[in-house]
């Protein structure tokens, strides 16, 4: 019985190990010498021919069958896990308060002191300017840096390979380490083609350049009286921008809007937030009478210093988007 | 519950929503397609944060005149003016997410030729290769 064991076994046992059926009183030849190095053993020790290991089949199935079982077992467990994250929130959802309902959690105490205080507090006429810009302002100086930041990113990856192009020699950073992780690479060809002779885009421009321009300044001006701000103004003087560069062609943009003009509007427009309301922020923590006037509600000159900052906003909001479009498209600013 | 889910709609939109983007951000193996699918998951926030916001009835938080050179400051006038600040925060930390991510895919492009996660990470992989191929060939000359 025990021999019998022995013997399925050391028939199973050869089959793993890629040997085939084994004969009957077959001589089995010495181990190699051990001092050979693995590379040189003979492959098959037992002289017979060489089947392919389990290990090897496993290998060889996964080589041909493993990318297409990896795809699907992926897609399949992704689908699976967002159908299992949307039916949660979808349980949860459907516990929520109902909606628009005015005795909701989210409509308590602190929107009622926003509503019925804020005005007089802020001298705003619009609610959310006087939430964001003033009781809120250091939030919204963190965005504007934020966005700054991105600017100054996007400029340092895409600005570098168009640099480096023309003055490798004379860049301060052409040997320097660390910055040549940007060089890799040819750099893409991204020129726009412009066309001179586009009259129609330009009689367009000719007319709609001066009512965006308006319309913008507006929107920054009026922030604190309507819907609109800084952001929201920003981005529209941003469209009047994009439109001349494509109109008239980026060089025409850099007379009087480059890289420079950029970088220093926007550190100077954050400068000056971070000043004032680091002022106002102090006098009011510390019970010290602000020179800032709040002036009447629905003037324009109201608000405090809401005005001032709607655009700094509006500024550095304006130069970052035609600067990621600039980049975007021209490889420079 | 699909009741529940029927009076809360725009909330349960906003979850599909956010699961659709997952889903392409999971899914795709473009890069440009997974950015998108990143958009589409704060989109699925700003609006499920403006219908927290809304009040059945009132007007935007904007003060509005009495007719008296006063200003209505009652409080059941005006919608939640918290949650459109937040969406603001929202809106400027996408595009600036946005824009990042879509720089560092074009210079990723400029590198390797491709868009395709997989392709680029074969080619990185195969660089590596190649790499450590010649630190072992410069230490077996310095040795010899």
């Amino acid at each position: 019985m025990n021999e019998e064991l022995r013997k399925i076994w050391q028939s199973f046992f050869d089959w793993v190990m890629g040997n085939g059926p084994r004969p009957e009183n077959e001589v089995i030849p010495p181990e190699p010498p051990p001092d050979l190095p693995f590379t040189q053993k003979p492959k098959d020790k037992y002289s017979r021919f060489h089947e392919a290991t389990l290990k090897e089949r496993y290998d060889q199935w996964l080589e041909i069958h493993g990318l297409h079982l990896f795809s699907v077992l992926y897609g399949s467990l992704s689908v699976l896990t967002c159908i299992v994250i949307v039916s949660l929130l979808l349980a949860t959802v459907a516990e929520l308060p109902p909606f628009g309902h005015e005795r909701n959690p989210a409509n308590n105490e602190v929107i009622r002191r926003y509503v019925e205080h804020g005005g007089h507090e802020t001298g705003a006429q619009n609610i959310v300017a006087g939430l964001i810009l003033d009781y809120r302002a250091f939030d919204t100086f963190g965005e504007s840096a934020v966005l700054f930041t991105a600017a100054v990113s996007v400029l340092m990856l895409l600005g570098a390979s168009r640099r480096n192009k023309f003055d490798d020699s004379k860049s301060p950073h052409a040997d320097g380490a660390g910055m040549d992780f940007l060089q890799r690479g040819p750099p893409a060809l991204r020129h726009h083609v412009f066309r001179n002779e586009d009259t129609i885009l330009r009689g367009v421009a000719n007319l709609s350049i001066p009512i965006i321009l308006m319309m913008g300044c507006v929107v920054v001006i009026n922030g604190h009286l309507s819907p609109g701000g800084g952001f929201s103004g920003g981005a529209i003087l941003s469209t009047a921008l994009i439109l001349a560069a494509n109109a008239y062609g980026f060089d025409k943009v850099h007379w009087f809007f480059n890289e420079r003009t950029f970088i220093v509007s926007s550190s100077t427009a954050l400068m000056i937030y971070a000043l004032s309301k680091g002022y106002s922020f102090f006098t009011g923590a510390n019970h010290i009478h602000s020179i800032i006037p709040k002036g009447t509600i629905g003037n324009i000159l109201s608000g405090g210093l809401i005005l001032p900052l709607n655009i700094c906003v509006g500024l550095i909001v304006a130069g970052t988007l035609y600067g990621f479009y600039a980049l975007f498209s021209e490889g420079d600013m | 519950m699909l009741e529940k889910l029927l009076l809360n709609h725009y909330e349960a939109a906003a979850v599909i929503l956010s699961g659709i983007g997952l889903t392409n951000l999971l899914l795709q193996r473009n890069l440009i397609k997974k950015i998108i699918g990143l958009n589409i998951m704060d989109t699925a926030v700003y609006l499920f944060l403006a219908a927290k916001g809304y009040v059945e009835g009132r007007a935007a938080p904007i003060l509005i005149s009495d007719g008296a050179g006063g200003w209505l400051r009652s409080s059941e006038l005006y919608v939640n003016p918290v949650p459109a600040g937040l969406v603001l925060t929202g809106i400027v930390v996408s595009v600036s997410v946005t824009a990042f991510a879509l720089a560092l895919t074009l210079k990723l492009y400029e590198s390797y030729g491709t868009l395709n996660i997989d392709e680029a990470l074969m080619k990185m992989t195969e660089e590596q290769h190649q790499l450590e191929a010649r630190i072992d060939e410069a230490e077996e000359e310095v040795l010899s």
